[in-house]
């Protein structure tokens, strides 16, 4: 092999390397923050504050009324998303609802409510409980300028960070999985 | 006969129960629109050329019924806030409107509020609804 052959050689090997490096830690579970989470002295109060998206954020069983209704303005958020108590506190404020009126009658906002509060966030032990997904400590952490350049929330395609399916593919079925993650041009 | 007219009723009425729950057709929703408005003092009919007014102004807040719903209710709309896409309003572009008198009245509820910070009287809702009626596709 000449030196010239070996050098193309090694720098392929670099570059394998350095693509199977990136491809586990794309891979790597969401819950990797969780291993070092002792060393932020959050282990009293849990992963991001107490503030931790549930797991599963959707359960295999969904609820047929919930997909459909809460899916006419945006997609249906899944309720692992958020607290219990959030949950509580947004399905009485619908005629309210971020500046309209979503109201549901009566029966169909309680099978709603009992749907989201049974499958809220299982991993949250904060007494706090927003309204808005996006202000949960898991969020903020998660959307971050180390995780997300400003130019992204920029881009009219994103238009909000409430718009997840703009880089969430499978966000409506509650999959935010790493690899799916496609950032609009 | 009475065995054989037995028999055709009981299949009528399997066939009426195959239908989707209070599934109407758009005249009989603005039929019982017109029965309300009715009761109303000095009714004198709904306007389609009325109802195309009130559909495309502002009422006193941000947002007109074409804000979401376009100028053109035969096209789809988008959200104003969240954009999501939003099925053309008309009946000759999409059937399944004003067909079912839960959803009509859940979104009544729901835009007027929105659009006018009340509810919609039903002179309102019935020229609004025969505007619709007259949008080709």
């Amino acid at each position: 092999m000449s030196i010239h052959k070996q050098k193309n050689f090694r720098m392929l090997a670099v570059a394998l390397l350095a693509v199977g490096a990136t491809m586990s830690a794309a891979q790597a579970d969401d819950d990797r923050d969780e291993r070092y989470g002792w060393r932020l002295g959050e282990k009293s109060a849990g992963k991001y504050g107490g503030e931790n998206r549930g797991k599963p954020l959707q359960p295999a069983q969904t609820n047929a009324k919930f997909q459909k209704e809460c899916s006419d303005c945006h997609i249906a958020y899944a309720p692992g998303l958020l607290p219990a108590k959030s949950w509580r506190k947004v399905m009485a404020g619908l005629d309210k609802h971020f500046g309209s009126d979503a109201s549901l009658d009566a029966q169909d906002n309680k099978e709603i409510t009992a749907f989201l509060v049974n499958n809220a966030s299982n991993r949250w032990s904060a007494p706090t409980a927003p309204l808005k997904i996006t202000e949960a400590a898991w969020f903020k952490r998660k959307h971050d300028g180390h995780e997300i350049s400003p130019a992204v929330w920029k881009n009219p395609l994103v238009k909000s960070p409430a718009n997840c399916a703009a880089c969430h593919p499978r966000a409506d079925r509650g999959d935010f999985n790493e690899h799916d993650i496609r950032l609009p041009k | 006969m009475f065995r054989i007219f037995h028999i055709w009723s009981l299949v009528a009425v399997a066939g009426l129960a195959a239908q989707p729950a209070f599934a109407e057709t758009h005249n009989e929703i603005l039929a019982s629109i017109q029965k309300e408005a009715a009761g109303t003092p000095g009714f004198q009919g709904f306007s389609a050329a009325r109802g195309e007014s009130f559909f495309k102004s502002k009422h006193g807040g941000e947002w007109s019924c074409a804000s979401c719903h376009t100028e053109n209710p035969a096209a789809p709309g988008k959200h104003a806030k969240t954009g999501k896409v939003i099925d053309p309003l008309a009946p000759s572009a999409n059937a399944e409107r004003f067909t079912s008198p839960k959803k009509v009245n859940k979104w009544f509820k729901r835009n007027c509020n929105d659009v006018l910070s009340r509810a919609c009287t039903p002179q309102e809702k019935g020229d609004m609804l025969a505007y619709l009626l007259t949008v080709k596709k």
